[in-house]
């Protein structure tokens, strides 16, 4: 590039251009920061910590947030809680500080399993129904193929609610409601949409001669979409994944209307984390952290992915 | 590729198609595979999309009430339509929803397309802050609206903290006030999704060539000139993308705002998907709920295609 | 490939989870509630059942914020989620019509369960349907009214009772009337009390389910509010809108105004508990559900905590709460549900679920003697039900609430017109369900 050499071309800006380019970044970037930081350390506040004001950023951390997130309590009179006993575990002396007794466990873990189960399942048959339809549209002739694809994109600009409404009605009628195989087969659609046109993408960029090699070396069709195709959308069906794994985890309102109890996932369950007889910030703040920690730690491994599924698809469509 | 190796792949390939057999399909045609491939996605799609939503438009032109088992379904024309484009309660909603959408893009626009200019520049370690930056638009949107409700907290919230060490306006009550309500979620969404438009900005400057910009230094263009006719041209198709796919997510919000003001106070943040879910939901007025979400869906559908042409007339 | 596999279990896992899950619970109900302090009593006194009848529980209890919201819906997908339901008072008309709720007529005269045996007020508003008939859908669970809790220990201090009796020429105690009640709130306002700034009320104006109509008919009641003119006949012209019920909003909204802590405008019960709890208020509004567990209350506990019946103006008025217990038309498990109701029903389990902080409604236990003087308020709690008024038990219970949300939210909170305007149009959304109804 020879236009380097000059100081102010585009190409390369002067170090300090860049200098002051980055710091306004990282200010974002911290700023944009703050609520997240929060909310984990709201986590280990003690309650009346978590509405101390001014906000207090020391203070003595401590695991009652997360105790409370994971089991249910109920107040009682220090003569009924000294008549227990000593406290069996760190946990029980925690929370009979509180004049509290713990009556078992919360439903938080049964949620946030719910949420593992009908991410990845969903995910799974998105990803997998996706590359088929997928590569059937890239290599064929399949009749009113623009139509098809328009159609299958459009499904998407339906305001969740809306489908819901009928969804509701089927599913009441089919016993899916509150089960988690009718969610899967729920986010499984939605998701649909995206890995088709995604996954077609990154098949479209795979040349045609590699398979028509194999062809011509006596594979069959299949043969060779499963040993010369597949092989090199490995990235793009791991970025195709993140995406839907993502959208069913963080999926809010169909999970509202449609499950109420066996089949909750954890996003209409983590609002409804409040101790008994008040608002309980610090147990909210750990259900959340607990919850966003998976995404979080996804987006700065799979990062490269990610960047490349975010831009190619809306670049594609 | 060894033998062996493509054995071990068919192999497995075998054990994961779910028709079985892979030998079966050994001899179909293309045209067989074509289908075979293609048909359960869209099978899905007609029965949990399009199925539906042709359920929905013939319900939008009954009386139905999913919650009323034994009410006799009566076909009661476009009295739905006629009722709902009359009211205008439902008018108030879909204003409060303009104001999210149309500010929402203005900020993220103006700053997603800042931090890709800057973030262009090519400074070291850009690519972990970019990473960072990215982070709140991967996180369910329920739960940062649930615990935005306390960051938000008149008396004791972090949000209302830093505002009065600045500005020293004593407690701001953002959820609460009728006026500042409407801003609370245009910041909550904001935050979320500045790094969307950032990214695909980005996407669209990485895409200019080198070449043009000497072509400008030669022609003395200044920095103002060089932005207004290099780099623009060329990231707007990109950031227009941007805006299309967040104006259509933030036209349909429900749940970032549901969990932050519930369309309150009165109802000042009643966006259109909340009233639609209260009236389906709640109410149980299906087929005027039905109505209701055609009438939205029309809206954004036409919204959207004529935006798309907008689109196109600057590509080309 | 890993990752394929990993989905492929969890999609197995799913559907085994699923089916599972329906063989394992053979001999286990599920009830469903609010999640509130009565709950975790129920918890406790449930535990005595199983002992009993081999018949585990599991309990499914949602916030008071999402409870209708959720259950309705549960009810509406005809899910087996639950066996039993202690649903609010306001579902009954909805559980009946729309077939929710088991009807336990032949039950109950086959286990010589009386309802003469609970308050008539409370199998009025918790069992019957339609209103005042014999035909039972639920036994009275829950007594329950929307009442008053005071800071006893702030009321006590000698410097304070002067300076308000010089001011209002009166001993503050807990008020005699509304117009009392605003006076010690806007007294409270803003006072520097051990130094910490306080506040004068705790109220309800929450906006997504039903705090604020709570709230404010709390104090419309007193006023002279009425739904009808007369029982029956939807008239609601001149009822709903009287000059009585413009009063009793207008001054609902003055006391949000005057009295309230900052940031109070989307408050229901944990939020008031929250407010006063942490000593920021003098006065709270809440349900009597909640008293027990103030008694307790290490902070604003025993005899710092007084409470009151909620004051009248013009009549005698109290926003009821409480609930019945039912038994769920979809579930697969009624024998059991019903063999956990009649259990409950025992004077003596209903005894022991008083003393653990539930609020029964046995004639044995609410009517007893020595009842008014078991707790500090107890006594309060019969005379508030003595006058309690529920909001619309319609099966378009729902339709009609979201209705009055939006009506009094934007004219107390938001500011939008007036309380006749606002009442007006509330005249009409109620019309307009009513009609669709066939009602009118």
């Amino acid at each position: 590039m020879s236009a380097a050499s000059t100081a102010y071309s585009v190409g390369e800006a002067s170090p300090r251009v860049k200098w002051i380019a980055g710091i306004l970044v990282i200010a974002y970037a911290l700023v944009a920061l703050i609520p997240l930081v929060w909310i984990f350390l709201t986590g280990f506040k003690s309650p009346p910590d978590s509405i101390a004001y001014p906000p207090e950023v020391l203070f003595t951390p401590t695991l009652e947030g997360y105790v409370n997130l994971f089991t249910t309590r109920s107040r009682q009179t220090p003569e009924y809680i000294n008549s227990l006993g000593p406290p069996q575990s760190w946990y029980d002396a925690l929370v009979r500080e509180r004049n509290m007794v713990i009556t078992g466990p919360s439903r938080f873990i049964d949620r946030y399993q719910n949420s593992v189960i009908i991410g990845f399942g969903s995910t799974f048959l998105a990803v997998f129904l996706g590359t088929l339809a997928a590569y059937g549209f890239s290599r064929f002739k399949v009749p009113l193929k623009d139509d098809l694809m328009f159609f299958i994109l459009s499904t998407r600009m339906m305001p969740p609610i809306a489908v819901a409404i009928p969804i509701f009605l089927m599913y009441r009628q089919l016993g899916l409601s509150d089960t988690a195989l009718g969610l899967i087969l729920l986010y499984t659609a939605v998701n649909l949409s995206l890995s088709v046109w995604l996954l077609k993408g990154f098949i479209d960029e795979i040349p045609r001669e590699y398979e028509e090699a194999a062809l011509v070396d006596g594979y069959t069709r299949l043969q060779a979409f499963v040993k010369v195709v597949l092989p090199q959308m490995r990235a793009g069906i791991a970025a195709t994944a993140i995406f839907c794994l993502i959208f069913s985890w963080n999926e809010y309102a169909f999970a509202l209307l449609l499950t109420s109890g066996e089949a909750q996932t954890a996003p209409p369950f983590i609002p409804l984390i409040i101790g008994e007889g008040g608002l309980d910030w610090p147990a909210v703040a750990a259900g959340t952290t607990l919850f966003l920690l998976p995404v979080v730690i996804f987006t700065v491994l799979l990062r490269n992915q990610l960047l490349r599924g975010i831009t190619f698809g809306a670049v594609r469509k | 590729m060894a033998v062996g190796t493509i054995d071990r792949i068919a192999e497995r390939a075998a054990r994961i198609t779910p028709f079985g057999a892979a030998n079966r399909m050994r001899g179909l045609s293309d045209r067989a595979i074509a289908w075979i491939f293609i048909m359960p996605s869209i099978l899905i799609l007609l029965a949990i999309n399009i199925f539906p939503l042709l359920w929905t438009v013939y319900l939008s032109f009954t009386n139905y009430r999913a919650n009323q088992p034994g009410r006799p379904v009566q076909w009661i024309g476009t009295a739905n339509y006629e009722r709902i484009l009359s009211s205008g309660d439902i008018w108030g909603y879909l204003q409060v929803t303009a104001h999210f959408v149309v500010w929402t893009m203005l900020i993220q626009v103006a700053l997603g397309l800042g931090l890709a200019l800057l973030i262009n520049r090519g400074f070291k370690t850009s690519s972990f802050w970019t990473t960072v930056i990215l982070i709140p638009m991967m996180l369910s949107p329920a739960v940062v609206g649930t615990f935005w409700t306390y960051l938000y907290q008149p008396q004791t919230g972090i949000f209302s903290y830093i505002i009065d060490v600045f500005a020293n306006v004593g407690a701001v009550d953002m959820i609460g006030s009728i006026h500042l309500a409407p801003w609370a979620i245009v910041i909550v969404d904001t935050w979320m999704w500045t790094p969307y438009i950032m990214l695909l900005c980005l996407a669209g400057l990485r895409s200019i060539p080198a070449y043009l910009y000497e072509a400008a230094e030669i022609d003395r263009a200044n920095g103002l000139q060089k932005f207004w006719y290099v780099t623009l041209p060329r990231v707007l198709p990109f950031l227009m993308l941007a805006v299309l796919f967040r104006g259509i997510e933030n036209f349909k919000m429900f749940d970032m705002v549901v969990e932050l003001t519930s369309g309150g106070p009165g109802s000042a943040t009643e966006l259109a998907s909340i009233n639609l879910k209260r009236e389906a939901f709640e109410s149980w007025r299906t087929g005027y709920s039905s109505a209701y979400a055609v009438i939205l869906f029309v809206t954004v559908f036409g919204l959207g295609n004529i935006y798309v042409k907008a689109l196109n007339r600057v590509k080309s | 490939m890993r990752a394929w596999k990993t989905a492929i279990a969890a999609c197995a896992i799913a559907m085994c989870g699923s089916a599972s899950a329906a063989y394992a619970q053979d001999k286990t109900i599920t009830l469903c509630w609010a999640a509130w302090d009565p709950a975790n009593a129920l918890v406790e006194l449930s535990k005595e059942f199983t002992a009993k009848s081999g018949i585990k529980m599991k309990f499914e209890f949602v916030p008071w914020t999402n409870f209708a919201d959720r259950m309705l819906n549960e009810l509406n997908s005809r899910g087996k989620l639950c066996d039993l339901m202690i649903g609010d008072s306001q579902w009954i008309g909805g559980g009946a019509v729309y077939g929710h709720y088991v009807k336990l007529n032949d039950f109950f005269a086959k286990e010589n369960i009386s309802m003469d045996d609970f308050l008539p007020a409370t199998v009025y508003a918790y069992s019957t349907w339609p209103k005042g008939s014999k035909n039972y859908y639920a036994l009275p669970a829950m007594g329950d009214a929307v009442g008053w809790v005071y800071r006893k220990d702030w009321f006590a201090r000698p410097e304070i009772q002067a300076e308000f009796k010089k001011k209002y020429n009166r001993d503050l105690a807990p008020p005699k009337n509304w117009t009392e009640l605003k006076e010690i709130g806007e007294f409270f306002q803003g006072r520097e009390i051990d130094g910490k700034k306080v506040y004068g009320a705790a109220i309800y104006t929450e906006r997504g389910s039903e705090g604020i109509t709570m709230g404010a008919t709390d104090a419309m009641y007193p006023f002279g509010f009425t739904y009808e003119k007369t029982p029956g006949k939807y008239d609601m012209e001149g009822a709903v809108n009287s000059p009585d019920a413009v009063a009793g909003l207008e001054f609902y909204k003055s006391l949000y105004k005057c009295c309230t802590p900052p940031g109070h405008s989307d408050a229901y019960m944990t939020e008031d508990l929250d407010a006063y709890k942490s000593g920021q208020t003098a006065l709270q509004m809440n349900f009597f559900a909640f008293f027990p567990g103030i008694a307790k209350d290490p902070n604003v506990g025993g005899e710092k905590s007084g409470y009151f019946a909620n004051p009248p103006q013009k009549v005698e008025g109290s926003t009821l709460g409480g609930q019945g217990i039912s038994v769920v038309a979809y579930s697969d498990k009624k024998a059991e549900a019903l063999e956990y109701i009649k259990w409950f029903a025992q004077p003596d389990v209903q005894a022991k679920w008083w003393k653990l902080g539930g609020f029964s409604c046995h004639v044995k236990v609410a009517g007893a003697p020595d009842f008014p003087k078991s707790t500090p308020f107890a006594g309060e709690f019969l005379k508030a039900m003595g006058s309690v008024k529920d909001f619309w038990q319609e099966p378009t219970y729902a339709e009609l609430l979201q209705a009055m949300q939006k009506r009094v939210h934007d004219y107390v909170v938001a500011d939008k017109g007036t309380a006749k305007e606002a009442l007006d149009a509330l005249i009409k959304d109620w019309t307009a369900t009513f009609k669709d109804d066939g009602k009118l």
